[in-house]
This record gives structure tokens, C-alpha cells and sequence, in this order.
């Protein structure tokens, strides 16, 4: 059993905006393109080709239906990926000390030449946010691009999650969100965001903003009509209408 | 225990290509990353224009596109029967020598008889070009079955379009509605301005039957009916007429609404009145005389009545106000409440009217009068396939641009802008050219707009010129061409025989096709004497796909990062409303199989054939290849397919051929951006500062302005004709309908497949998903482990009254024929309509892909369902009846519950390998 630091320098997570995530995919495929020549092993694919398809993805889009009770059905697409929690049963869980949470910035990673493949963290991981490499036998997850986001050999404005990087709607944010000053938490205050199941108590350092009310438009004064056609007929409205010039 | 050390600033690459995207029409900005000579990472573009550093999903996939086992590998010449996939690999110059032996008595005796379609072509200025010099009519792009409405509908109203012709003014725009958006062009764009939006709150209306996407996130969701969006537009229209809310400037300055409209009986009834001089003019609210139209200081009087004649804004006030475009008269068929189309019409005035503001930018217009300030009004409208690819679409996309107009939203500060070239009018675009003549090129180019019947490509006895009957009766803004029609059309004969079907990028056997069944059919049909119907096809494509084993002889193309092209402003630049914009790629990695870039390809054909323009005078070839060709070709003087670094390598627009400019570009990052100098960034059309800059960038040749079409006088001479008047004259069997389609007013009538409503009672539409539209994605490693199976999207009512459950495959009649799909359950869809992901299902044996992949045992195309041609005789096409364009969307079928099954129907034999099944990723 691994132990937990008992606080981290910072808080290292990302923001997703439900509100402007359109389901993209762009996450999806510009995470996997980094972490397959990124930290650890590559992330394989099984039968790419072949009838039944599928491989590793630190990073997956979901689209979930909601029904409001006086409105129109809505979609909510929802990205998941590790959300790097304070108290991550993952890490706990782990018999030989490969899942760790990093002092220096709360990054839950997994040290690969120490993980022996046993898929315990995945089980205690209450978000599905581990997956197994088929091909190389160890456990992958969200390393918040741990090397891209401190990397001296990419400019400045680079050294962010991939999946941050690409976004095209912006919905996703990065940042420290231990430090109450930091962009991505005032905009948590602000925008009201919230952290997923808080029940399970892992206290997960992303935050998700909610989608803002929809459908709300009502029929306004505003279009009051300039007089009753009917009655005055199209030369009765043509002088009324040219009257305002 | 410590902590592992984690090496956080590893070596990211040895070098970095900035190049351009190829996935979709977008053409964003991409860096290449390279280890060891082998592409490891690709990301955007932070620098480039039109994506800003982001990527879609496509775009970050790109490595698995240039690594697919689909990958065509040689030339391939059919040695088998057609569709029987036997073909043996052959040398480039066996291959270029056969195309040559089959072209050249073509082009010596009659060259239309070489039929030459593009598809996804992006270098339509070049294919067009030698298609031109061949003297082919029959030349198209893919414009025909994708959006010819949108681009037409937009040129003949405001002089742009959209899609990635313009775009909101996402710093000021407040409120944003998308209609008949679903997921794609222009995507990244589309995107970035979302999110902007979102960021400060502004307000997102999506339009569409089905709530994904863009939708999804949208603020407000009209989960329309399909084909009725005209409909809801005109109520709208309708609404802000009876309120008043409309600017009354904005028609009277820059729109013909003051223009008068011939009244009187005979051959010139309902066309703009002329004086004298054959120029229109205005009745001037000052001396209540008339006066020129671009006269200063006229103030245009829009309630004038002038010897009986009365305004164009008098005939559009009058129709829209009829009750029968208020909002209870069309609730219904467009299953939209009453209120909330009020609610949406009032909301459109409100951010019109109440949040006008204005910017300190002073201007000149074209009539000289100078402006202190440019007024703003902060909406903005988007719209796509879902209006457009309807039989009304065309009319429904002028409804749209009527909207934007009646509210003074286009090109002003909040409003939707246009990208330059454009504005640019109808009369700034060349005709159609289209007769042909043994051994000559053609005497322009093939696609162009039409001003009126005298410009339809139709010989003296009536028939079409060209193989896709555009610009005829059936069709006559078909700017686009009609390349659905093109195998249907030489199978029937109709209007004559080709010899070679030339086809490049475009997937006709398969989803890109109506009736794909029987086009398969088509193309291996035999006639009596035992020749195929279809004698020749030669395709080019840089995959295998299910259009590989219908052709003779195969040219195989490259990826996207083994090749030049340029991204040009001759056809559809990379332009922002800012600035105009070019690009190029280059080869970032040379190509490991022995394939060619098909444009360098076209090139050795040209010089191969001789065609002018494409060799010396000693015959050789005058250019070496495809990059040669984009830095020396000279299309007008001085104007050549890039802007960039001409002449000594700082001229902008218009120099002579600077040998370094592809050099110079790579440098830049792959992209010229010629920016829009300051006080000319909005009012295009009528800015004179704007258009003086537009002349020296070389977009035209002289200053263009010119007023909003509200009334459009090429379509009232098509209902003139179409009303007995004028020398030519259309067949009788198309008079209703040109008289009902033509109309100068925009309108809405429903669309024609709502003849079969009684017995289909239901929409079926598709939507292409973000993570994978065009049909490559297929392919794709990582995009098929996200859309590797379609479902057909049923709407709760249809869902619960058939007693569907999870598992369940449906069977889906159309008048044309049956599919058997799976089915899944979609609430936020409109109550009427099913939809599914179009082009993820595939034929076996295609692509690469294993014959049990999912996309090719449960995916499915709803292409089988619908008809190339409308029922009825004369074989009209199945399109919109002005432009052509595949009315893919007026299909409509039942639906019936089959229970769960495990393979979608029908089922088609597995396609015979040309490349080997792909195992395992690179």
C-alpha cells in the first residue's frame, strides 16, 4: 500500500466548461498523439484494423441525455479523464508503490517500472479514469502532461496539457486550483463549478462548469405590432413603417 | 520510499514542418513534428489564421492518416472484370502512356467525351485550368452533392457566402444562430468563435432537427422540422416587418429595396426599371424625382411610387406581411410553437435594435458620402447543409441572407462579415463556358453564374452541353455542377455517351452517391455488344477506397504531408475577414511507395497531351511538377496562385513569378496573409477604401460595388421565361416549377420529396460527426475506435409507440428502396425525424479494414434510400431546381421494428483486396 503525501505544493487539474464542450473529440485524439511518444510506454491500439477495435485513451468523451421536466431534451457532453484527487484511493490501493501522488504539484502518476499490471488502482478508481495497456501490461493515466507542462525544450505558451492546448471552444482549463487566486479558480467561483461524485470522497482537484439554463427565451412586448394590418392595410403600415426613417 | 524522477523537459522532436491540414475543407495550420525522419506528433499552428493552435480531432489524428495500411502503394491497371478488384501493378509511365492513349482521340475528336470530376478537390483553379485546356465541358467539383446552395444562394444576395466565405464578427456579435449546422465547415472556426462567445456570454440559437454538437451547447434549441427552416425564416421576416423592427437606412443605402420593379404587362414585367441609359434608378426622398442609384447624397426613398412602378421593398414588405407567414399560420409545419418564434423574432430585434452600438471608424462609400462612424449590430447567423441540401434550399438560404439584411447585420461591426475575395457580385464572376470544339480548349471557364437563359449551356437544339446537365432548365444556377448526376447521367445516355469517366477524391460507389447500389450496377453494366456501359474510368485517390475497384486504371496520390499544393485565392483561400489569406503544404516527408501528387501527375498528362499552356513551344513540358506550376503559373498579369512574396519577394497581390516564394512561404509557416488596411474592415461592398485595396490585392481588376439583391432580377427572367416570354424557352414539363423556384422574392414551398409524406410519414436526414466527416476516417487508427458504428437515431415517439428496446435493428423504407439498421433511443431530436452519422458504414474489403469491422457489418448508409432522379418522366434530378445541389435531406421513410439482429442489410460481397488488410498500427 502506497501512502499519500499530506499536501501538495500545488493542485495541478484542469477546468472542463460543460457549457462550451461541443464533444469534439479533439482531447481525445491530441492526448493520445502526445502520450504515445510521451511519458511511459506508448499507448496501443488492439486490432486497429480488425473487428473489434479499441486501445488505450487517457481521455474519453461521453455524450449523456438529460431531460428537464418543463423543457426540451438537452445533450451534455462530458470529458473524463483522472482528476488527480486529494485522497486517491488509486494510489492507496497500489501494492507495490508505482501509483504516487507528486508533492511538488498533486500529479497522480504511475512509475511504470514499477507497476506489475495488477489493475487494483483501476478497480479502486471510483471515475473509470485508468486503463489498462493491453500490449505493454502496465496502467496508464492522465499524467497531466507532466511532460510537456515544466518542458524547457517547448516555448512557454506550449507547456499546457495537450488537451488544452487543442481544445478549439476553449472548454478546457488548466492551472493550480489549491491557489484561490489562480485563473482557473476564480473561474470555478465564478461559473459555480463543481467536483464530480463528491460523495465517493477521493476530493478530485478538477472542477466541471456546469451547462448554464437553456431554452429560456419568452415571447416579448418588444414585437408589439406598429398597428393592426388588418385594419389599416399595407399603405396604413408602409406610412407608419417610413415614418421612423 | 521517494519519488520517482520524472524527466519533465524531454527532447520533444528534431525538427518541426509547418504545413497545412488536409482532413476537411478547413485547412488549418498544422507543425509537424519529426524524429528521425518519421512524423511522431502533430499539433497546430499557434501563428496560422484560421486555427490559431488548435486542432480537431481529425487533424490530431493526422499520423494515422499518412501511416494508413490503406495507403495506395503503385499505378494499377484492371486486368479482371470491372468491380472484380483483379489489377496489376504498373509503372507510372505505363500508366501515364494508357490515360494519354485513351484521352488524346478524344480530345482530337470530341472532348467532351472525357468527363473530369474532382470531388474533394482542394486546387480547383488548377483542375479546372487543365480541364479547360483539355475543352471538356464536363468538369466539376464536388459543390453539386455537397452546399452549391449555400455558395450560390449567398453570391446572387449579398455577394458571399457562408461556410468559410465569411464568419461572424465574434469580437461584438451578441447573439449567434446557427441554422441546419451540424458538426463540420467550417469546424475548428466555427469552434474557436463558439467558445469565444461562450467565454463572455453571449448567446448561442441553434436551429436544427437534431440537438448535438454546436446544438448541444447552444443557448436556445428549435429542434426544427427538415425543410421547413424557409418557413420559419420568412415568420421571423414576417414578424419584424408588422413590428417595424427593421433598418430602414441599411435597405434604403445599401440594398435594391428602393430600386423600382418594372409593373408593366410584356417581356420586361417584374425586372428593376431602367432609364434611358439602361440604368436603374431610385425615386430621391429629397426632390421626389428620379434619381441615380450610386448618385451622392441621394437619400433612396423606399415608399416611392414612380409612374405606377412600385419599390422592390413595397413587393417584400407586401408578401411577408400576408397572414400567411405569421407565426400560428406556420407553427405547425415547422413544429415550432407560435410563441417561441415570436420569442426568437423578438430576441433578433432586441440585440438588433436595443444593443446597437457604434464604432469610431470613419469611411467613404462608393457614392462618396463620408461616414464619422460605422454603425454595429451585434447578430450574427451561420448556416449549412441542413438548410441547403434540401429541394427549397436555395430559396431558403436567399430567406436567411434576407433576414440578415431586413436587420442591417451583414458586414457591419457585430454582424456576419465576409472574407476577402469576397464581396464580390454576380457580375464580378465569369459565365459558364461550355462549347466544346475538336482539339481546342474551352473558351473559359467552366463554372460560372448565370445572369439570365442566354447564359444556359444548352445547343441550338435544346440539349445539355454537359454530361451533369448543369445550367440548364432543370438547374440553372448550377455553379457547382452536379457530380451525383455524372455516372447516372453517361449510364442512361442522357444527354449523350462519354468514352472516359476521370474521377479524382471522390468516393462514388459508396457514400457520395445516391442510389450507391445501383450506381455500382451502373458502372459495370455492359451494352449489347459486351463493352461496359461506361468505357473508360480512370480514378486517383491516395486510398483504398470503395470507388478504387470500379476503375480501369488507378493513379495513386499521395497523403497529405507528401505533397505541394497551394491553398489559393483563385478558388477557396484561407482568408479571415481581416484578411485575405493563402497557403501552401509541401512535402514534409517524402512518400515511401511509389505514388505521385495527382496535381504533378496532371500536369506530366497535360504536357503529355500537349495541351496549351502546358508545354513549350518545342512541345516539352513547361512546368517540372505541381510546385513548379504554383510559383510560375500566371493566370492574369501579375496574378498567380499565390499572393505571397511575388516579384522580388515583397510584392503583395500582383508581381512577377518569384522562384523563391515557395521557400518564402515554408519560412512564414506555410501561409500569406494580406492584411485589410484600416477603415476598410466592414461595409466591403460599398467601401471605397476597401474596394481600392481590393483592386491593388488583385481580387478584380476594378472597383465592385454594387446593392444586396433582395429582388433578383436573373431569377424574374427565368420566370419570364418560364411564363412564355423571351426566344428561349424551357420545356413545358419544368414551367410550374421554374415559376414557383424562380421567384426574385426569396420564398418557401415544401420540398418535393413531401409528395411521398402520406406513405413515409418520417424525415431521415444525416449529420457528419466532428471527429470524422469526409469518409476517411474509416481508416483511422484512433477516429474508428470513436465512430466505428452508426445507429439510426429514433425520436422518443417513435421509440415508445413501436415498443423499441436496446439491441433492436429497424427496417427503414423509402420509395426507393430498404435498409435493415441498428436503432437507438434520442430524445432531443425533432418528433418527426430520425438521423444517423453519415459515411461510417463501409463496403467489406475497403479502406483496409478487417471484412467483420464494425463500420462494415453494422454501419450503414441511408444513400441506398434515395433516388438520383425525382420520380416522374424525363429523369430530372432528385436536387434543388435552381442550383442543382442533392436534396439529400428531403428523404422520407417508415419505420418498422425488426427486433435484434446482428448485421445491418443490405449486405454486399466483400470487395476483392487492392491493398493488403491492415494489421497493425505503425
Amino acid at each position: 500500500m502506497t501512502a499519500l503525501p499530506r499536501a501538495t505544493e500545488k493542485a495541478l487539474g484542469l477546468v472542463i466548461d460543460l457549457d462550451t464542450c461541443v464533444g469534439c473529440h479533439a482531447c481525445v485524439t491530441a492526448c493520445k498523439g502526445w502520450n504515445d511518444q510521451g511519458y511511459g510506454v506508448p499507448l496501443s491500439d488492439q486490432e486497429p484494423y480488425g473487428a473489434h477495435p479499441s486501445g488505450t485513451f487517457l481521455n474519453r468523451v461521453h455524450s449523456y441525455a438529460v431531460q428537464p421536466v418543463d423543457a426540451a431534451a438537452q445533450i451534455v457532453n462530458f470529458p473524463r479523464s483522472c482528476l488527480h484527487c486529494a485522497d486517491a484511493p488509486c494510489v492507496t490501493v497500489c501494492p507495490t508503490g508505482a501509483s504516487y501522488k507528486r508533492v511538488e504539484d498533486g500529479i497522480v502518476l504511475v512509475n511504470e517500472d514499477a507497476c506489475i499490471g495488477c489493475g487494483l488502482c483501476a478497480w479502486a478508481c471510483p471515475y473509470g479514469a485508468r486503463e489498462m495497456d493491453a500490449a505493454a501490461g502496465v496502467m496508464k493515466k492522465c499524467t497531466l502532461c507532466v511532460d510537456r507542462i515544466y518542458n524547457e525544450n517547448l516555448p512557454e505558451e506550449d507547456r499546457e496539457p495537450a488537451c488544452v492546448r487543442t481544445c478549439p471552444t476553449g472548454a478546457r482549463h488548466f492551472g493550480d486550483l489549491g491557489d484561490p487566486e489562480s485563473a482557473v479558480s476564480r473561474l470555478v467561483a465564478e461559473r459555480e463549478g463543481f467536483a464530480l461524485m463528491p460523495d465517493m470522497g477521493t476530493k478530485p482537484v478538477n472542477r466541471y462548469l456546469p451547462p448554464r439554463k437553456k431554452d429560456r427565451m419568452q415571447e416579448a412586448s418588444l414585437l408589439a405590432p406598429l398597428l393592426d394590418i388588418q385594419a389599416t392595410g399595407f399603405a396604413g403600415w408602409l406610412d407608419r413603417v417610413l415614418g421612423k426613417m | 520510499m521517494g519519488q520517482p524522477k520524472v524527466d519533465t523537459s524531454p527532447k520533444v522532436s528534431d525538427e518541426v514542418k509547418k504545413t497545412t491540414c488536409y482532413m476537411c475543407a478547413c485547412r488549418c495550420g498544422i507543425n509537424v513534428h519529426l524524429t528521425s525522419g518519421k512524423v511522431t506528433y502533430i499539433e497546430g499552428n499557434r501563428d496560422h489564421p484560421v486555427n490559431k493552435g488548435v486542432l480537431c480531432a481529425k487533424g490530431a489524428s493526422g499520423i494515422m492518416q499518412v501511416t494508413a495500411p490503406s495507403r495506395l502503394r503503385a499505378p494499377l491497371r484492371r486486368v479482371g472484370p470491372r468491380g472484380s478488384g483483379a489489377f496489376e501493378e504498373i509503372s507510372w509511365d505505363e500508366a501515364l502512356e494508357t490515360a494519354v492513349a485513351w484521352m488524346k482521340p478524344l480530345r482530337e475528336e470530341a472532348p467532351e467525351k472525357l468527363a473530369f470530376f474532382t470531388g474533394r478537390d482542394q486546387s480547383q483553379s488548377f483542375t479546372g485550368w487543365w480541364a479547360q485546356q483539355f475543352g471538356t465541358p464536363n468538369y466539376a467539383a464536388h459543390g453539386g452533392f455537397c452546399s452549391v446552395n449555400m455558395a450560390a444562394a449567398g453570391i446572387y444576395t449579398i455577394g458571399g457566402a457562408f461556410w468559410e466565405f465569411g464568419q461572424p464578427d465574434w469580437a461584438h456579435t451578441k447573439l449567434f444562430v446557427l441554422l441546419g449546422v451540424a458538426e463540420d465547415h467550417d469546424s475548428n472556426p466555427i469552434k474557436i468563435g463558439i467558445g469565444k462567445l461562450k467565454e463572455r456570454g453571449a448567446k448561442v440559437v441553434g436551429v436544427n432537427p437534431v440537438r448535438t454538437g454546436y446544438n448541444a451547447v447552444a443557448d436556445e434549441w428549435f429542434g426544427i422540422t427538415p425543410g421547413t427552416d424557409g418557413l420559419l425564416i420568412l415568420s421571423l421576416i414576417h414578424c419584424l416587418l408588422a413590428a417595424g423592427k427593421i433598418d430602414l437606412d441599411y435597405l434604403a443605402r445599401w440594398t435594391n429595396a428602393p430600386l423600382l420593379v418594372n409593373e408593366a404587362e410584356g417581356p420586361e414585367k417584374g425586372l428593376i426599371l431602367k432609364n434611358a441609359e439602361s440604368q436603374p434608378f431610385v425615386i430621391d426622398r429629397r426632390t421626389g424625382m428620379p434619381a441615380p442609384w450610386d448618385g451622392a447624397g441621394v437619400q433612396p426613398d423606399l415608399g416611392a411610387v414612380w409612374q405606377g412602378h412600385r419599390t422592390v421593398f413595397q413587393h417584400m414588405a407586401e408578401r411577408y406581411l400576408s397572414p400567411d407567414y405569421a407565426p400560428e399560420a406556420v407553427a405547425d409545419r415547422v413544429g415550432i410553437d407560435a410563441a417561441r418564434i415570436r420569442g426568437l423574432a423578438a430576441e433578433l430585434a432586441r440585440v438588433a435594435f436595443d444593443e446597437a452600438f457604434e464604432l469610431p471608424i470613419a469611411w467613404t462609400d462608393f457614392r462618396g458620402d463620408r461616414h464619422e462612424m460605422m454603425q454595429g449590430r451585434p447578430v450574427s447567423f451561420h448556416a449549412m447543409r441542413g438548410i441547403s441540401a434540401h429541394s427549397n434550399g436555395f430559396q431558403t438560404a436567399r430567406a436567411l441572407h434576407l433576414l440578415q439584411i431586413v436587420l442591417g447585420t451583414v458586414e457591419v461591426p457585430g454582424g456576419y462579415r465576409l472574407k476577402p475575395p469576397y464581396p464580390k457580385p454576380v457580375e464580378a464572376h465569369p459565365t459558364p463556358h461550355f462549347v466544346a470544339a475538336a482539339g481546342k480548349p474551352l473558351s473559359g471557364p467552366h463554372l460560372g453564374y448565370v445572369r439570365g437563359p442566354e447564359n444556359l449551356a444548352l445547343k441550338a437544339d435544346g440539349t445539355p452541353w454537359r454530361i451533369d446537365k448543369a445550367f440548364t432548365w432543370e438547374n440553372p444556377f448550377s455553379a457547382h455542377g452536379l457530380m451525383h448526376m455524372v455516372i447516372p447521367n453517361a449510364h442512361a445516355g442522357d444527354p449523350y455517351k462519354v468514352d472516359t469517366l476521370f474521377l479524382y477524391m471522390a468516393n462514388m460507389a459508396w457514400n457520395s452517391s445516391m442510389n450507391s447500389a445501383r450506381v455500382m450496377e451502373m458502372l459495370t453494366d455492359k451494352d449489347e455488344s459486351g463493352e461496359y456501359v461506361i468505357p473508360r474510368i480512370i480514378y486517383s485517390d491516395a486510398y483504398a477506397s470503395e470507388m478504387v475497384a470500379y476503375a480501369d486504371l488507378i493513379l495513386p496520390d499521395t497523403t497529405y504531408l507528401e505533397r505541394h499544393d497551394c491553398i489559393s485565392l483563385l478558388d477557396r483561400p484561407i482568408s479571415e475577414p481581416d484578411a485575405a489569406g493563402d497557403a501552401i503544404r509541401w512535402p514534409v516527408v517524402e512518400a515511401d511507395r511509389d505514388v505521385r501528387g495527382f496535381q504533378s501527375v496532371l500536369l506530366d498528362l497535360g504536357a503529355r497531351l500537349g495541351l496549351p499552356g502546358m508545354v513549350k513551344d518545342d512541345g516539352s513540358p513547361k512546368f517540372k511538377d505541381y510546385a513548379d506550376y504554383i510559383v510560375t503559373h500566371i493566370r492574369r498579369p501579375g496574378v498567380g496562385p499565390l499572393m505571397g512574396f511575388r516579384g522580388d519577394g515583397t510584392a503583395e497581390g500582383r508581381g512577377e513569378a518569384n522562384p523563391d516564394q515557395l521557400a518564402r512561404y515554408i519560412e512564414n509557416g506555410g501561409f500569406y496573409q494580406a492584411h485589410v488596411p484600416d477603415g476598410a474592415q466592414y461595409y466591403k461592398p460599398w467601401n471605397a477604401a476597401y474596394q481600392e485595396w481590393a483592386v491593388a490585392t488583385s481580387f478584380y481588376e476594378t472597383p465592385q460595388p454594387y446593392l444586396f439583391s433582395i429582388w433578383s432580377e436573373p431569377m424574374r427572367k427565368f420566370q419570364l421565361a418560364a411564363e412564355g416570354q423571351g426566344f428561349l424557352q424551357p420545356p413545358d414539363h419544368l414551367r410550374d416549377r421554374l415559376k414557383l423556384a424562380m421567384d426574385p422574392l426569396p420564398v418557401w414551398y415544401p420540398p418535393f420529396g413531401e409528395a411521398a409524406r402520406a406513405e413515409f410519414p418520417v424525415h431521415a436526414i444525416t449529420q457528419r460527426p466532428m471527429a470524422m466527416y469526409h469518409s476517411w476516417g474509416s481508416q483511422n487508427a484512433w477516429l474508428r475506435q470513436i465512430h466505428g458504428k452508426n445507429y439510426l437515431y429514433l425520436p422518443t415517439s417513435i421509440w415508445e409507440a413501436q415498443g423499441f428496446g436496446d439491441g433492436d435493428y429497424a427496417r427503414v423504407t423509402s420509395p426507393t428502396g430498404q435498409i435493415v439498421v441498428p436503432v437507438a433511443h434520442m430524445a432531443a431530436l425533432n418528433p418527426d425525424t430520425v438521423w444517423t452519422w453519415n459515411a461510417i458504414g463501409k463496403r467489406k474489403g475497403a479502406w483496409a479494414l478487417d471484412a467483420g469491422a464494425p463500420e462494415a457489418v453494422e454501419g450503414f448508409l441511408l444513400n441506398h434510400l434515395i433516388s438520383e432522379v425525382l420520380p416522374g418522366a424525363g429523369r430530372v434530378s432528385n436536387s434543388d431546381p435552381v442550383t442543382g445541389q442533392a436534396a439529400w435531406f428531403d428523404l422520407r421513410v417508415r419505420i418498422e421494428k425488426v427486433g435484434p439482429r446482428e448485421r445491418a442489410e443490405p449486405e454486399f460481397d466483400v470487395l476483392p483486396r487492392v491493398v493488403p488488410k491492415g494489421r497493425t498500427r505503425a
